[in-house]
């Protein structure tokens, strides 16, 4: 695989060899394709880097600059990842996506420092939403507690509004992401009447048994997971094997990829997870995908993962780092961008869907709009249904809005105590 | 019988299944590690190896289809027909016996007396490789492993311990996966095969001298290099079974290396030399975790499996430095 990365590295940049090297946009990308997440890391890498490569083929860049993605290998780990920061800042880096929480965690102070934007989409520290303490942190367009709250709001509807006496229970990976939700959920379970049961699995999650064992005894109405990798395959074979009905269990964003349910065939049909943008090919980005990247022989990988869950999500990154370089652009009136420009573009991102359309995505997000106190954007998700059959994932709702009373009152308070914690003077965002 | 006492039968029963998993990877450490003193680091990416090769000739995945395409500008990745499992697990089983020919003839012929610590680096030196040569031949994407086992939880078993319980109690049977009874199956045909192989034949007998004294054996004519390809080729076979087990469940994706780390505790417990310390070793794990999972793990906060089969190795590593089975080494100075 990392000949893989160095031939799609070496083509990119004998591409952008052509270029006038003053005023390119650079986008480090810290990937992973390879270690145990690999089959998670390459499809997200993939829609990243190919969107990129999109934008330069296509539209010659970004209004007229050339994009350079500076790809890094980080083998989902988190000094390897600080390594891949410290090494590519120096090359006028715009914004970084970490692609892990735990990397996020390590540059949230740095790269605050350096004045970087990390663009960490769905992942990281969900307080930083708040933008007034953390100024180059952004996770829009939904955070993790946007997740937890827009699955119990699903779970309301489908229950009449009333989820009291239900018993819900969270599978959650052992670590900081997967305690990330736990806090939010017991919040709504005050709030709404239900129990929480909480079922933490250590890290790797291959082994699980004595978790569904629990599970099987406990019965709860629904099942929630917070997984990643290997551990989302192993839940779902289990949950199958125990007979747990699967259109009552449903993944956050991280435990909603075809890898995760493909290996258990078709008894997976009917698993859900929440997702904060569309799924499959349908959409007329793709068509272009196919003719300047795929086609043109300049994809990042061999065009396989095109149109599944993970590689859509990488898109999605990229197009919101494309728009908010175009921002950045507009506001500051010049064509060549630094960090602080790009932070400014994140903040002033305002993408509505007549702009979604144009772009060739149209429906394939909820409108999105940034600002200075808001960095976490519109916290809204959909619930995406696997349809075994078809070995497609199908959006069974609409974008749905989080509990904002619940969520931004938890922002706040996690929030104002980072910044107590490390004597932050949060900025005036009026 | 009380709901309560039933779940706790069902949770030793499952905790035996889940210990004859994990001995299906020790069996290979303990193998390599009886007839050469090697611990080989690399028995967890073996199964990995050898269930990325059954499946890609199941498949008929076309191996380093990436390199071919990128050096040749070709598209091609399937060869467009499919194996039936019996074929392509022999297939494999050709494969990792040329892995082990190939190792032999590249590292080990040139260790051959060198310090175990020397031996040991030049497994943790072949597990990272294998590794990256897997990702290379076979592609890093999560792979579906059928090889016609069946999973799932037995009905049977489910209706009749259902009967067990008293009555007018909301007791809904006991839970097995179908799959861990074939594991089980399979653990106990490997083992009365591997013992009959190492009494009965003139190999096994020469495997045994190996392991008791490398330069006695040596001495009496046994080729301690083709010894070491027949070791290597029987533990590649032993990482097979593994990985067709564990890859069954999880499917076939790079962290199914990490299943060696399952594997350490029952080793600690059972002996680095002993076959059925691997079993028993295994079946202790796996019970003594399960039950601390469900009795313990909601006391402290839970996840707690993974470090107690720790746990356990240690205490009876204070009781019995050399495990269950093995052989208490005793020197002259």
């Amino acid at each position: 695989m990392r000949l893989k990365t160095l031939i799609a590295t070496a083509a990119l940049a004998a591409v952008m060899g052509t270029a006038p090297a003053m005023a390119e946009l650079v986008f480090p990308a810290l990937s992973y394709r390879t270690g145990p997440y690999a089959p998670n890391g390459i499809p997200f890498a993939d829609g990243y880097a190919d969107y990129l490569t999109l934008i330069n083929e296509r539209d010659g860049g970004v209004e007229g600059e050339k994009v350079r993605m500076v790809e890094c290998e980080t083998g989902y780990n988190t000094e390897k990842g600080v390594e891949c920061y410290e090494s590519t800042k120096g090359e006028g880096a715009l914004v970084y996506q970490p692609l892990s929480t735990g990397i996020t965690y390590q540059l949230i102070p740095k790269a605050t420092a350096d004045k970087i934007p990390v663009h960490s989409m769905g992942y990281g520290r969900t307080s930083a939403a708040n933008g007034a303490i953390f100024p180059y942190i952004f996770n829009y367009p939904a955070t993790y507690w946007d997740g937890a709250s827009i699955i119990i709001n699903y779970l309301l509807n489908e229950n009449g509004g009333d989820l009291k006496g239900k018993k819900i229970a969270l599978v959650y990976h052992n670590s900081a992401y997967g305690k990330e939700p736990i806090r939010t959920l017991e919040e709504l379970a005050k709030k709404h009447g239900y129990t929480l049961s909480l079922y933490p699995v250590d890290h790797p999650g291959q082994e699980q048994k004595a978790t569904w064992l629990q599970i099987r005894r406990d019965r709860p109405d629904y099942t929630l997971m917070w997984g990643w990798g290997v551990m989302n395959q192993v839940a779902i074979q289990e949950a199958v094997n125990i007979r747990y009905p699967m259109d009552h269990f449903i993944g956050v964003w991280w435990s909603g990829s075809e890898n995760d349910v493909i290996p258990a065939g078709e008894a997976a049909d009917g698993y859900k997870a929440v997702t904060f943008h569309g799924v499959g090919d349908n959409y007329p980005v793709f068509a272009d995908i196919k003719k300047y990247v795929v086609d043109a022989g300049k994809a990042a990988g061999d065009g396989n993962n095109v149109g599944t869950a993970l590689y859509n999500r990488g898109l999605y990154a990229a197009m919101l780092a494309v728009e908010a370089a175009r921002t950045a652009m507009k506001i500051h009136n010049t064509k060549q961008i630094n960090g602080e420009m790009m932070r400014d573009g994140m903040e002033g991102l305002n993408i509505d869907q007549a702009r979604m359309t144009e772009l060739g995505l149209p429906g394939f997000g909820p409108e999105i709009h940034v600002t200075c106190a808001n960095h976490g954007g519109p916290g809204l998700g959909a619930i995406a249904q696997w349809d075994a059959k078809g070995k497609q994932w199908k959006l069974v709702t609409d974008f749905m809005e989080a509990d904002r009373e619940v969520v931004d009152a938890l922002i706040k308070e996690d929030s104002e105590a980072y910044a107590k914690e490390n004597n932050i003077e949060p900025r005036s965002c009026n | 019988m009380s709901p309560e006492f039933l779940y706790f039968i069902e949770t030793v029963i499952n905790g035996l299944m889940s210990g004859v998993m994990y001995s299906l990877v020790a069996l290979g450490f303990v193998l390599i590690f009886k007839a050469s003193g090697i611990f080989n680091f690399a028995q967890g990416v073996m199964a990995l190896f050898a269930a990325l090769t059954l499946v890609g000739l199941q498949t008929g995945q076309v191996p380093f289809a990436h390199l071919i395409n990128a050096i040749f500008g070709t598209e091609i990745h399937h060869f467009g027909w499919e194996l039936p499992a019996a074929v392509a697990i022999a297939g494999t089983l050709v494969v990792m016996v040329a892995f082990a020919w190939i190792f032999e003839k590249l590292v080990l012929k040139h260790l051959v007396n060198q310090e175990p610590i020397i031996l040991f680096m030049a497994t943790i030196g072949l597990a990272y490789f294998l590794e990256g040569f897997g990702d290379l031949m076979w592609g890093s994407d999560v792979k579906t492993l059928n090889v016609g086992i069946p999973s799932g939880g037995s009905f049977w078993w489910e209706d009749v311990t259902k009967t067990w319980a008293a009555e007018g109690s909301d007791y809904f049977g006991m839970y097995i996966d179908v799959l861990d009874v074939y594991a089980a199956v399979i653990a106990v045909i490997l083992v009365i095969a591997l013992t009959a192989f190492s009494q009965y034949t003139r190999t096994g007998r020469a495997l045994r001298a190996v392991a008791d004294d490398h330069q006695a054996a040596q001495s009496v004519g046994i080729s301690l290099r083709s010894i070491w390809v027949i070791v290597w080729s029987i533990a590649g076979f032993v990482a097979l079974v593994a990985g067709i087990m564990w890859g069954s469940k999880s499917g076939v994706q790079f962290s199914l290396s990490l299943i060696a780390l399952k594997a350490l505790p029952v080793l600690i417990l059972g002996g680095f030399t002993s076959i059925p310390g691997a079993i028993i070793g295994g079946l202790i794990i796996g019970v003594g975790e399960k039950l601390a999972e469900l009795y313990i793990g909601p006391l402290v906060g839970g996840a707690i499996e993974n470090w107690f089969a720790y746990v356990v190795a240690l205490v009876f590593l204070l009781f019995r430095p050399q495990g269950l089975f093995g052989e208490k080494i005793i020197e002259r100075v």
